[in-house]
This record gives structure tokens, sequence and C-alpha cells, in this order.
């Protein structure tokens, strides 16, 4: 018997969020008393695999083959529900990201699996299997009940944190098995941009509404995001004036983030700018109108204007960095 | 070429949530009904590559597993432009359901383009797409920004950690969108909503499988403590506070 954890790799590289899945597996791995097993796709040299030993981890499957270096959601989800199979799973663990959303649904069917996205912590019970997890953006919570067998999970991100372990790991070949007819999904273009900081994966976020006022505002939310190793975030008016780029709106229309701190600055807190944030764990309101409805859903408030405050914030933020 | 949108009819985003006394439910009561935001684009992008398709596209159903309630949002559809649309006549309990249902529907009647969305705005299952296609056995794209059939093969641009993919699937394939797959949903005009009465809305009986999770119960968040003022003289104070109290930097 085994937990299943699909640990994804960017470039070869794992990042904190895959050893957070990790923890959590293997927490649960413990809880049931059976292994904890990562399941890794593409090339990934040895010294990252064996990080995953830290976290709990007592074996890895490394399936390579050249086509995977393209996300192919029917491959993919071959892979890893063999290797579920073929390790008597009982629980197999994703990250509710993209390649998690992209996969893990198909991993289900697979399994003839019932599938819980978006689970916040670790399973409330486990005979019967109930896991918690938001539903309405945050705005409510479940707790939802997997009666299958074998049970598809998607963990929430930035929600249960590491968990050091000691102990090794084998890492193993993995043969998939998948001939070319396998993979369909045929790249034309990839338009990436390097070294910024992915909004979906930042622990900490800025963000700027219409408050700020005009695009060349801006400089003071970039420095401070900079400073802390924040991403950047906007609300939809913003990207809709062209003021910030596309990717970086953020609601009910565009992304939806978790990070451990969010600083809205000169954002008003419309419910629908709040569905895409509200499950951020600190946020921070910087706001002139004392009847904005963010100061509601805000841990911390400045009323204050962006104009001032923001400086404030970047020497604070600068001192702070300096004594670290 | 057919396109089939699926519709999650979902509480308006305003809705302010209710649970039942024993939080067994979500009370809907008074809910304004809408089509899922993800699936109101995804309806409009299929208009759109329909009416420039020069007769390539020849028909846009729409399919809703629901019971009757639902079909006020299903009209909606038609009203913007769908030509039919089907109902499966249960009231789901998980994503597996849903899928699988649809799935069973569509062995009979295929589609070359299913679209659904990245998630409905209730329970968040993000799954019904990708379930769907692994019970039809074609492929997925996910986190799909931008959808086109113009030239021999359908190219669909996705989402990945810091950018985009355009990538190209054969046909017959599932799309599951997100933003930017249309700017804005389209609004029913008059017009439109005297023809959907007319349109054909097909009720089927559910031939696929049973669900396998279900909700035992639900909740509210925790009540919020409120919010701590900062002195905007001293806003460096708050840097201090994410520090040492919030412990978050
Ligand atoms: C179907 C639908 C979907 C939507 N989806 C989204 C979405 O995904 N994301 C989203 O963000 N919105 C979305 N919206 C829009 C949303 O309702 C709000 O209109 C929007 O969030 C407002 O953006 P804002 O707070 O930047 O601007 P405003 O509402 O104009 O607020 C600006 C705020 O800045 C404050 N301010 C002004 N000057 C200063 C200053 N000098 N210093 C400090 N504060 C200042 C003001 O007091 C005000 O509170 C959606 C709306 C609809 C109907
Ligand atoms: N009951 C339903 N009937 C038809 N389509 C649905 C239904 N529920 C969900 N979907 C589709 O699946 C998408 C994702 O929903 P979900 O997986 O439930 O988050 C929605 O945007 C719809 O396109």
């Amino acid at each position: 018997m085994s937990v299943i954890v699909y640990t994804e790799n960017w470039d070869g590289k794992f990042k904190k969020s895959s050893y957070e899945l990790v923890s959590y597996a293997h927490a649960i791995a413990t809880e049931l008393g059976v292994e904890t097993i990562a399941v890794s796709i593409g090339q990934v040299a040895d010294d990252q695999l064996n990080v995953l030993a830290n976290y709990g981890a007592t074996k890895v499957l490394c399936a390579i083959n050249e086509k995977f270096t393209v996300l192919d959601n029917a491959a993919y989800a071959s892979v890893i529900a063999r290797a579920a199979k073929a390790n008597n799973a009982s629980v197999v663990v994703f990250a509710n990201n993209f390649t998690g959303k992209a996969v893990a649904p198909r991993v289900a069917v697979k399994l003839e699996a019932g599938m819980a996205n978006s689970v916040t912590a670790l399973p409330i019970s486990f005979d019967p299997f109930v896991v918690p997890k938001n539903i309405s953006n945050g705005k409510a919570n479940g707790k939802q009940q997997i009666n299958s067998e074998i049970k598809v999970i998607s963990l929430a991100q930035n929600s249960f944190g590491l968990k050091e372990n000691e102990g090794t790991l084998t890492i193993e070949a993995y043969d998939a098995e998948l001939d070319d007819s396998k993979f369909s999904t045929q790249l034309v273009e990839k338009n990436t941009v390097s070294g910024k900081i992915i909004l979906t994966d930042a622990e900490l976020v800025v963000s700027g509404g219409r408050g700020m006022k005009s695009p060349d505002n801006w400089g003071p939310i970039e420095e401070l995001a900079s400073i802390l190793g924040a991403g950047i975030a906007c609300s939809r008016p913003v990207a809709d004036e062209g003021w910030r780029p596309h990717s970086e709106h953020v609601g009910q229309t565009g992304k939806v983030i978790a990070p451990n701190l969010y600083i809205a600055c000169g954002i008003s807190g419309a419910i629908q700018h709040l569905a895409g944030v509200n499950s951020s764990k600190v946020m921070v309101a910087i706001n002139t109108d004392p009847e904005a409805p963010f100061f509601e859903a805000a841990d911390y408030g400045i009323l204050g204007d962006v104009k001032t405050v923001l400086p404030q914030l970047v020497e604070a933020a600068k001192k702070f960095k300096a004594h670290q | 070429m057919k396109i089939l949108v699926c519709l999650s009819n979902v509480p308006d985003t305003t809705t302010k949530i209710k649970l039942s006394g024993d939080k067994s439910a979500v009370d809907m009561t008074g809910v304004q009904w809408v089509i899922n935001p993800w699936d109101e684009l995804a309806l409009t992008r299929a208009l759109d590559l329909k009416e420039k398709s020069g007769g390539k596209i020849e028909k846009i159903t729409v399919i809703t597993v629901g019971e009757s309630y639902t079909e006020p949002t299903i009209r909606k559809a038609l009203a913007v432009g769908a030509d039919d649309a089907v109902r499966i006549n249960m009231m789901p309990t998980d994503d597996y359901e849903v899928a699988s249902n649809i799935a069973a529907y569509l062995k009979d009647n295929p589609y070359e383009i299913v679209l659904s969305g990245i998630e409905s705005s209730d329970y968040n299952g993000s799954a019904v797409g990708g379930m769907l296609a692994e019970f039809l056995k074609v492929p997925s794209v996910s986190s799909v920004s931008f959808l086109d059939i113009e030239g021999e093969e359908p190219i669909l641009k996705r989402e990945i950690p810091g950018g985009t993919e355009t990538v190209k699937v054969p046909v017959p394939f599932v799309a599951i969108v997100q933003k930017g797959i249309a700017l804005d949903p389209r609004i029913p005009a008059m017009r439109g909503i005297m023809m959907a009465r007319k349109k054909p809305l097909t009720v089927v009986e559910p031939t696929g499988e049973s669900a396998k999770s279900t909700f035992i119960e639900f909740g509210m968040p925790q009540p919020k403590a409120k919010v701590k003022m900062i002195d905007p003289e001293n806003a460096g104070e708050l840097i201090t506070l994410l520090h040492e109290e919030a412990k978050i930097i």
C-alpha cells in the first residue's frame, strides 16, 4: 500500500511547493501506515530527487521520455495512474496548480476514484475518508467524503507548510510503456518571461488598484515587491485600462491566488476582486476611504494615500531586510 | 464541425452564502442562478468562431446536468445564440457523476470540440472537463485562454507558470477554458430571448455512473478579527507587525 504524490518539476528542478506536497502526502501515509512514493515525470537530476527524502518520500519513480517536455494531459495521467495501480495506492496527491488541474481529473477516472480539489488540510477522518476544502472561492468551506477505494486529492497551495523528515530514498527508473501514439499535444510556440516571480506561486503579493491613479505610479509597488521577493498583482480595471499586463489581474475573472500576504494598494475590495484573494493568510489594505469594503476583509489597514504610505513601506522594508 | 459547451448552473457571485440549520446543505432559497462565468465566456467564444467560420461550424449545443430548475439558465444560453440544448435530468452529487453522464450522452451524439470551464464558482471542483476527456478517451487541454479553428487544425493557447504555450491537438478534444478565452460575455437581446423559447431543449435521462464522493457538511470561515489600523504617518510599523506579530515575513 502507498500514498502516491506527483512531484512536478520546472526545468528539472523542484520548488518549495513540491516539498510541501511531499510533506503532506507523508503525513497521510504515516496515518495510514503506508509508504510515500513520489512520481516524477521528465528528466530530473539525482541530487534534486534526493531532496524529496527530507520530506518523507521513501521511493521516487522517474518516468523519462523525451516527449515529456510538453505537458500531454492524457500521457501524464497514464504514467501516474499506472504507478498508483502498481503500488496499490490508497491516496494520490496533486498540487492544485495548472498541471494538477490538467492531470488529476484524468487520473481519477482511470482509477475510478472520487476526487477532491483545493483541499486545505489533512483529512478529518480516514474511514470514511473526509477532507476539508474551500468552496465558493473561500466564502465557505465543505467537508467532502470520498467513497471510492482510491482517493485523488489536490492540495490548495500554501496550505500545509514544510515538515522535515529524516530518511533516504530509492530512485527507480519507471517505464510507463507509452508509445508515441499516446502523445497528442503538439507544441507550436512557447512564451515565458523568466526571472519574474510567478504570481500563482508567490508567497507574498503586492497589488495595485485604480487608486494608484496612473501606470506611472507603480514604481513603489515594484520596489516593495522586489525588496520583499513578492509577486505583483492588480485589480481588473487596472488590467483593462492597460496599466498593467492581464497576467497580473486577480479576482473572479482573473487569477485566484492564496499567498501568505496580500497587500492591496488603492483597491476598493469589491466582492469580485475578493473572490480571487480571499484565501490569502494575511491581507493589508491601504486606502483613503474609511468606508472601503477592503477594510472589512483585511487584517491590517492603513487609512492613507498610497503616494505617501508606499514610500514609507519601501523604506521600512529596506531596513528590515538589512537587519535580517 | 459541432461544438458542445458544458454549462454549470451556479449562484451569482454576489450571493451571500447561508447554510441550512444542520449545515448539511447550502441554503438555495432566493438564489439568483447564472451560467458559471467561465462557461459564459466559452459560449461567447464558440459563437464568435461559428459566426466567422463560414459554415464550417454547423452547430453549437449547450449541455447541463441538472434538474428542471436549471432551465432558465439554459434558456439564457439559447438566447445569446446557442442552437440547441440538452439537459440530463438529475441532481448530480459530484464531478465524477457529471462527467460520466455527459460522456455517456456523447457516445451516441459525438461533437468535435467540447468546451468546459476551468472551475465552477460554487463547489470549485476543477474536474469535469478533464474527467470528461478521460471518459471519452480524447485529448484535453487545460487553462485555455485562446482557441481558433482557422487553419487545418484547431489552435489553442494555454497558460503555464510564467507564460503561455500555443499547442495543437487533433479533434475531437476537450478544451478547459479560463480567462482570456473571450473578453465580455454576450448579453441576450429581446429578439434572442424570443427565439430561445422556440429552440430545442432536449431532456434526457441519466445513463452514466454514480458519484464517488459527497459533501457531508458545510461551514463558514472563521469570522475575521477586526482590522488593525496603523497610523498612516508611521506606516513602516506595518513591516514590524508583519514580522513580529503575523510572522509572515
Ligand atoms: C462579473 C464581474 C466580474 C468581475 N471580476 C473582477 C475581477 O476578477 N477582479 C477585479 O479586481 N474586479 C472584478 N470586477 C470589478 C469589480 O467589481 C470592481 O469594479 C473592481 O475590482 C474595482 O477595482 P479597483 O478597486 O481597482 O477600483 P475602484 O473601485 O475605483 O477603487 C479604487 C480605490 O482606491 C481608493 N483610492 C483612491 N485614491 C487613493 C489613494 N491616493 N490612495 C489610496 N487609496 C486610494 C479609493 O478609495 C477606492 O477604494 C468584476 C465585476 C463584475 C461585474
Ligand atoms: N452540472 C453540470 N452540467 C454541465 N456542465 C458542468 C456541470 N458542472 C460543471 N460543469 C462543467 O465543468 C466545468 C468545471 O466545473 P467543476 O469541475 O465542477 O469545477 C464548468 O465550468 C462546466 O463547464
